[in-house]
């Protein structure tokens, strides 16, 4: 029922936020049809404006935008006047999404291990070590790590094409830019998280009554210790989810991220409206679906 | 809300679903297109591959590819030349154009084009529905202007017409010496009325789509790529080079470079993809070919505001500019310095001297003005928008230039590009960076918008005399002296009036290996008909 409430609450939530990234993208100076380029006469601005209904009321358009929405429509991109919004979700999309998913799964596989290993061998050199790579993941920007392993891997040494995406092989490069710094994180808070939990009365409990101290990291305090690793990944799978513009644009690759960032620099009024709107679904769903994670991890935690 | 084991069990089970992405991965490279015979980058995703949509020459070069006008601009001079029309008869006051069909013209999908196609898509491009940005271009049709604006609304009495399947009459208001080039510009272009009809705004994203060029629209994925295909019915489809073509959209330039260096594209065709850090070294490569074209880069001076309605003041700011300093210091690709705003190298047309670089005349005529020293001379603005660092640097250069030889304290507003055309519409600046890329070959094109109340015009400035040489100049049909016309017009313009300060000559620089990629010729209008090029097969 919890969660059925949750839900709930979400949609007039959703309808704020779709009402408000309307509001202020129409507000921003500057509009979609302005170019360096002035039309030939004052009515050919007119005629483009009539055509999709700029030239009305904010609120009749806001309106009128609900209504299409509920048909599944997010209107016709004004940019990219042969788009739809939804095709520029459909195309763009499970792109940013795979790549995303992988960086996730990337961020989990290199940021896990590193940080139950610093953690195990708290204060010893394998902790010193992982501590400053996982600093330094965290420290190095992606726009400059990706130009990085882009002259490396694609340029110096040939192992890699450089931007596209075409083939796995051109999946590597972008996914460790974007993953790494996620890694990082992964790996700092997954540390601090297990020596808490090793530290928590029930490991020394557990440790008194003669459990292998391996069973005892693994299995007990492992779990506990993966819930702060748990609720920062939900943000940061809606994070991935979405696209980085940074890594879509050096990357080349066909992904929303770059929609995102270009149609608020176009005043792309729909795309930026639609796109927002979708964020902030993966953004509430996700964060719904880290709740419900922690019911399953951890034992202790009820809603009622 | 208690979870029962059996739940908790199914979770555990479900860690495979981490897999997922793996699994998209594996199954979304399942689908492997054939390799592109040409990969081009060509520019940022283009708007529209709809003529009548599309205003940026980037998006132009790929839409000329698919929809092809009555003319078509030649490879190697960008001259328009015969394409759907084979031939063509000027009326002798130049009013009226009677173009011949070639009588073996198919739309790609097998239907015949006709010369109703032509009538249709003309119509349809000043159609107020439309909503074409570039209309204009068809302004010059009689009444032309009256439909797309909406004082006449019946279509017939547009001064183009059918008198039969073969025969398009296109009747002007005045004679246009560059109608012809017009007829080679993309909204004039002939498109598929049946798609168009039946299914609307979404006629591009249906297959096949029928197109009258030498490509067919195999793919378009946004961000992704654009896939041409060679289209089998083009008229002249013997001479299309490639048959497969890929078009990349790509931002940008480090990331357009290292591609063409790996050599996964062959060709890149825009002057903002040459890393700008990088520029020096790279001009002096074989494979980088610079060359100048139709497009002036300038100043704008709002005209409206004080001290700027003053020409000594216009003349003093353009008197203290060292163009050759900005050209050779600050945008170093081979950039020609310019005192007139018309460039070298338009058909019929040679400028007059405007003003040079004389920091002494420039002071003399600052303190006639009433500003000795720059004494008394408002704070005022550069303005320069956010779509590349040059317009900023130059912009540092000339505020120390201002500030050194004349004394003036100048401060660079710098906003963002879709801000930024809106201030020049609303004459909210001082002054401006500004630039025009010709639309055709014909000194008119840069000299046209400048009459009094023009959309491009832009400055606030109108001079009664002005307008009236640049109407006679284009009722004129003797060449000479249509020039001389002309040239007093930009005299007023660059020597007397100065509300625009030319600073230099655009250059268009590409970059493709010449041993490897054949069909490509500079030219003043950096057009490069995508049919005519081609991978040079190794030798082997």
């Amino acid at each position: 029922m919890y969660f059925l409430r949750r839900l709930f609450y979400a949609v007039p939530l959703l309808l704020v936020i779709s009402a408000l990234a309307f509001a202020l993208v129409h507000l921003a100076p500057g509009g979609p049809f302005d170019s360096d380029r002035a039309p030939a006469s004052p009515e050919i601005e007119r005629n483009i404006k009539a055509k999709y209904h700029l030239d009305e009321p904010i609120w009749k358009q806001y309106g009128r935008w609900l209504g299409d929405l509920t048909h599944g429509d997010f209107g016709v991109s004004l940019k990219y006047r042969n788009f739809t919004v939804n095709d520029i979700i459909a195309q763009g999309l499970p792109v940013s999404a795979t790549l995303g998913g992988l960086a996730f799964c990337f961020a989990m596989a290199v940021g896990l291990p590193v940080g139950f290993l610093t953690a195990a061998r708290r204060g010893q050199w394998q902790d010193y070590i992982g501590g400053f790579f996982s600093v330094l993941a965290v420290c190095i920007p992606n726009f400059v790590l990706a130009p990085l392993l882009m002259l490396v891997f694609a340029m110096k040494i040939k192992l890699f094409p450089v931007a596209l995406w075409e083939s796995p092989w051109h999946m590597v490069l972008p996914v460790i830019a974007l993953g790494l710094y996620f890694a990082g994180k992964v790996s700092r808070i997954f540390r601090d998280s297990m020596i808490a939990a090793a530290q928590s009365e029930f490991i020394t409990a557990a440790r008194a009554k003669g459990l292998g101290e391996t069973t005892l990291l693994f299995k007990h305090a492992f779990r506990i210790a993966l819930l702060p690793v748990v609720s920062y990944s939900g943000p940061m799978l809606a994070d991935l989810l979405t696209g980085s513009f940074i890594i879509e644009n050096f990357f080349q690759i066909p992904g929303i991220g770059v929609s995102l960032i270009n149609s608020s620099l176009n005043r792309d009024y729909t795309v930026v409206v639609g796109l927002s709107l979708l964020y902030a679904i993966l953004l509430v769903g996700l964060n719904l679906a880290v709740d419900f994670a922690y019911t399953l991890l951890d034992p202790r935690v009820k809603y009622e | 809300m208690v979870f029962n084991e059996r739940v908790r069990r199914k979770f555990r089970r479900a860690r495979f679903l981490f897999l997922l992405p793996l699994v998209a991965v594996l199954f979304g490279c399942g689908h492997h297109e054939p390799p592109a015979d040409l990969v081009i980058i060509n520019n940022v995703e283009p708007e529209s591959l709809d003529p009548a949509v599309i205003v940026a020459q980037a998006d132009a070069r790929i839409v000329l590819g698919v929809f092809e006008g009555l003319t078509r601009f030649n490879a190697v001079d960008a001259h328009a030349e015969p394409a759907l029309a084979s031939s063509w008869e000027i009326s002798p006051d130049g009013k009226i154009y009677t173009f011949h069909l070639r009588t073996n013209l198919l739309w790609s999908t097998g239907e015949p084009i006709t010369s109703a196609d032509v009538v249709y898509s003309w119509i349809r491009a000043l159609d107020p529905k439309t909503a074409c940005r570039y209309a204009g271009q068809l302004y010059y049709l009689k009444n032309g202007e009256e439909f797309n604006t909406g004082k006449i609304t019946n279509a017939a009495l547009v001064g183009v017409s059918a008198p039969d399947k073969f025969t398009v009459r296109a009747e002007l208001h005045s004679p246009t010496a560059f109608f012809l080039d017009l007829c080679a510009f993309q909204t004039l272009a002939v498109v598929p009325r049946q798609a168009i009809e039946k299914y609307g705004d979404r006629w591009l994203m249906q297959k096949p789509v029928p197109v009258s060029g030498a490509y067919e629209l195999q793919s378009w994925r946004l961000n992704d790529k654009i896939r041409l295909k060679k289209n089998p019915n083009y008229w002249d489809a013997l001479n299309t080079r490639s048959d497969i073509i890929d078009i990349l959209p790509v931002g940008m330039a480090t990331t357009a470079l290292n591609l063409y260096e790996r050599g996964q594209v062959d060709v890149v065709w825009d002057k903002n993809l040459i890393p700008s850090e990088l520029m020096d070294v790279l001009l002096k490569r074989p494979d980088f070919h610079a060359f100048n074209y139709l497009g002036t880069y300038f100043i704008r001076i709002n005209v409206t505001r004080k001290p700027f309605n003053d020409p000594r003041v216009r003349k003093a700011l353009a008197l203290a500019i060292d163009k050759e300093r900005i050209v050779k210091k600050i945008a170093r690709a081979n950039q020609q310095a310019t005192s007139h705003i018309v460039p070298p190298g338009t058909r019929n047309y040679t400028s007059p001297e405007g003003l040079g670089y004389d920091p002494q005349l420039a002071r003399k005529l600052l303190a006639e003005a009433g500003f000795p020293d720059g004494k008394g001379f408002p704070r005022f603005e550069y303005l320069v928008d956010s779509s590349s660092t040059l317009h900023e640097n130059i912009g540092v250069e000339i505020q120390q230039m201002w500030h050194d030889e004349l004394g003036l304290q100048v401060d660079i507003r710098k906003v963002e590009t879709q801000v930024f055309w809106g201030m020049w519409a609303r004459l909210e600046f001082d002054v401006s960076r500004a630039g025009w890329i010709g639309d055709y070959n014909d000194a008119n094109t840069y000299l046209g918008m400048f009459v009094t109340g023009d959309g491009n015009n832009e400055t606030g400035w109108g001079n009664a005399h002005y307008d009236d040489l640049i109407r006679q100049a284009n009722e004129q049909t003797d060449v000479a002296k249509r020039e001389k016309i002309f040239q007093d017009a930009e005299s007023m313009l660059i020597r007397d009036e100065l509300p625009i300060i030319p600073l230099y000559i655009y250059t268009g620089i590409n970059y493709f290996d010449t041993n490897k990629v054949a069909g490509i010729w500079e030219n003043v209008l950096d057009e490069h008909p995508l049919q005519n090029i081609y991978r040079i097969k190794p030798k082997s």
